[in-house]
């Protein structure tokens, strides 16, 4: 099974992800996280399934779910190329606008270098790039001691401190 | 100047670590080119074509004396003798080893410099007026909203994988803006509101590199304490919908273009009604606590016009020639403000030795209360000099070729480096700026001429703004060979009414280098025949057209 780091740990993924392709037919029952265009276009038939989670492209807007985003238990957002910073946007829209306390998970070609913003965003969960996750991706979290701005992390901006 | 606290002592010290176990890493083989590529950008470290480039952010083009003796001591240490300023108010190293570039980094923090941010697809340096503080007609001194902003956008989450760079610029002269606030991403321009309050006019899309636009207001007078949460509003609209797949269409001008500013700026309004009130909602008490760090040197009081300073301008033309040109007008009697240019015949524009550094440094000690500005016209400013000093500091900076009284002249010329240093390069600029330097090395004739910009870029990124000069020049790849196309007409201008600032028009087909300074000698002809009594050049222009230096310069040889 794929590993994940979450909540600052490495675990087991019990989620699987499906492209728009593997949901032509029908969507299988079990933890599946489907694309959110596949979501907005099958709302009826699978509003009911509490085992579904959704994930985003850089192109998705989560303006168009709405407060619905709190039902998901894990939403994932693609980041397809690491310089492709739309997903940091769309990750703190989910956690800061929506009030989303879900698994808030970053995938695609994540990094260890990228973490630290990415959990600023409010992100709590990584797929990181299955040859590169071990211990000391962990380790980048604590990159940064103090930062000037808030963010998606409940850390106020450091001015109030001063 | 700013100062750092604690806070910010440990953002950059960490910064340092970082990029250290980055490097290490890189060295080691566990980071590819690529993912390193990343990283290293964000770090203001290019590979050059010759060797890495390493850019160290100068904020708003502050430096104090130790920190300038310090990048003496570390291009003597690590590079080749100088260093670079750049058009963007930062200094650039031309040849550091990679592996040295973690010590280079924490020396510099050891001085409170950093290099983050200096270049990748992120929010860059913020710059402003290089007169900010110094003169009488400001809003209010622009420099500690510049410091609010830097802090701000220093590791903003968010926004380090932009579609493409950022810049911001800040004016806060009514109707002059040094900044060239309308050609950067984000122009944020100070005024007063009725009450009489701060606040800011804020214009976006402007732009140079291969479509050069001039900013659109989006925003009139934006509240004092709403700057940053309107700021991330704008990027969060950039990061979400600029364009990715074409790096030439990547830049905020073209989304705003598309999108129409109206559009644009409703946009906007949208994300920033949900985020208004966030953390990041400025205080006055910040506000202030970054004011009190640009507060008055200890000025004494003094009359303008002292007996020495009138004696020598009498006794001396060369001097008088110098003050005229290379000085302004302070707000406080008896100062003037003094540019430093760094345009000596012989050495490409922005280049300083080791030894000139130091002799900066000295420079500011004794004159100007131990404090430089870098201009975006790569030359250097003493703000804060004594009219009965300026004889002596005349003398001291003309020998070491600081005092070239072409000031705004057309030898005071803009230049990126071009095809000597850069990997992006169509061609060689240096060559070009010398080559007119040399033809035009006679003092007298070029003050007939009068005021004229002249700027040059080796590419269409535009580094040396040829978009905004009166002349501009821009370097070619045809079949291979190195050519320049020449504009006429740029201007990086006033703000108000909007209008003053205005790009190029493109003359014709493009020159070989060999005849360039011919050209130009073409140029100015026809406007020495056209020109009316009070006409600069660019007046001239803008009355006869492009017509006829068209003609002149393109007519079949006899
Ligand atoms: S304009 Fe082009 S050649 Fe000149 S420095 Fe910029 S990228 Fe390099």
């Amino acid at each position: 099974m794929r590993q994940l780091i979450k909540d600052n740990q490495i675990i087991s993924d019990t989620w699987t992800i499906l492209t728009k392709e593997e949901c032509a037919e029908t969507i299988p029952a079990g933890n599946v996280l489907v694309p959110v265009k596949v979501w907005l276009a099958n709302h009826e038939a699978l509003v009911n399934r509490q085992d579904i989670g959704i994930w985003f492209e850089g192109d998705d807007e989560p303006e168009k779910i709405g407060a619905e985003l709190t039902r998901f238990p894990v939403i994932a957002v693609n980041f397809p190329k690491f310089a492709d910073g739309r997903g940091y946007s769309i990750a703190r829209l989910i956690k800061e606008r929506y009030q989303f306390t879900g698994e808030l998970r970053a995938i695609g070609d994540v990094l260890r270098d990228q973490l630290y913003f990415l959990q600023r965003c409010g992100f709590n969960s990584f797929q990181v790039r299955a040859d590169r996750i071990d211990e000391s991706a962990i380790e980048s979290f604590k990159d940064f001691s103090t930062v000037y701005q808030a963010a998606a992390d409940e850390t106020p901006a450091l001015f109030h401190k001063r | 100047m700013y100062k750092y606290d604690e806070h910010d002592q440990t953002i950059v010290n960490e910064r340092v670590r970082q990029f250290k176990g980055q490097t290490d890493r890189y060295l080691k083989g566990e980071l590819s080119d690529e993912e390193f590529l990343a990283l290293r950008l964000q770090n203001g470290l290019y590979i050059q074509r010759l060797a890495p480039m390493l850019r160290i952010a100068v904020p708003y083009g502050m430096l104090n004396s130790t920190q300038v003796r310090k990048l003496a001591e570390l291009c003597r240490k690590y590079d080749k003798g100088y260093a670079h300023f750049t058009t963007r108010q930062n200094v650039q190293f031309n040849w550091p080893k990679l592996e040295d570039v973690p010590s280079i980094l924490s020396e510099l923090a050891s001085v409170e410099m950093h290099a983050i941010q200096t270049s990748g697809n992120c929010i860059r340096n913020t710059t402003t007026d290089q007169f900010a503080g110094a003169i009488a007609d400001e809003v209010t001194d622009p420099r500690p909203y510049c410091e609010i902003i830097r802090q701000w956008s220093t590791f903003h989450p968010e926004f380090a994988f932009l579609p493409r760079k950022f810049k911001i610029a800040v004016n806060s002269v009514p109707n002059n803006d040094r900044a060239a606030t309308l050609v950067h991403d984000i122009g944020v321009q100070l005024v007063k509101d009725a009450n009489g309050n701060v606040s800011y006019d804020i214009y976006a899309g402007g732009g140079l590199g291969r479509t050069p636009m001039v900013a659109s207001l989006i925003r009139k007078q934006l509240p004092e304490l709403d700057l940053l949460t309107y700021l991330e509003a704008i990027l969060r609209v950039y990061n979400r919908y600029g364009r990715r797949d074409n790096k030439y269409k990547a830049r905020i001008k073209i989304l705003v273009k598309a999108m129409t500013p109206e559009v644009f700026a409703a946009k906007v309004d949208e994300e920033w009604a949900h985020i208004k009130a966030s953390s990041n909602r400025l205080t006055s008490a910040e506000i202030s606590r970054v004011k009190a760090f640009f507060v008055d040197p200890a000025y004494e009081t003094l009359d303008n016009n002292p007996a020495e300073l009138t004696a020598a301008l009498a006794n001396n033309k060369a001097f008088s020639r110098w003050y005229e040109r290379n000085t302004d007008t302070h707000k406080k009697p008896g100062y003037r403000l003094v540019t430093l240019t760094m345009k000596k015949l012989g050495t490409p524009p922005g280049d300083v030795s080791d030894r000139q550094l130091e002799a900066i440094a000295e420079l500011a000690d004794q004159y100007s209360f131990g404090e430089v500005r870098v201009t975006h016209n790569q030359n250097v400013v003493l703000a804060d000099v004594k009219q009965s000093d300026l004889f002596a500091l005349w003398e001291k900076a003309y020998e070491q070729g600081f005092a070239t009284p072409v000031l705004g002249m057309l030898t005071d010329i803009i230049c990126c480096p071009g095809g000597d240093y850069c990997s992006l390069a169509n061609a060689k600029s240096i060559p070009v700026a010398e080559q007119i330097q040399a033809k035009f090395d006679d003092l007298d004739y070029v003050y007939d001429i009068g005021e004229l910009e002249l700027n040059i870029s080796g590419c269409m990124n535009a580094c040396g703004h040829h978009h905004v000069g009166h002349i501009g020049i821009l370097g070619v790849d045809k079949k291979g060979a190195e050519f320049y196309q020449v504009s006429l007409g740029g201007s990086s201008g006033k703000i108000a009414g909007h209008t003053d600032t205005d790009i190029g028009k493109i003359l014709g087909p493009s020159f070989a280098r060999a005849d360039m300074p011919e050209v130009i000698e073409k140029l100015i002809t026809v406007y020495t025949e056209n020109r009316t009594e009070e006409e600069l050049f660019i007046d001239t222009y803008r009355r006869i057209g492009i017509d006829p230096f068209k003609e002149r310069v393109y007519a079949p040889a006899h």
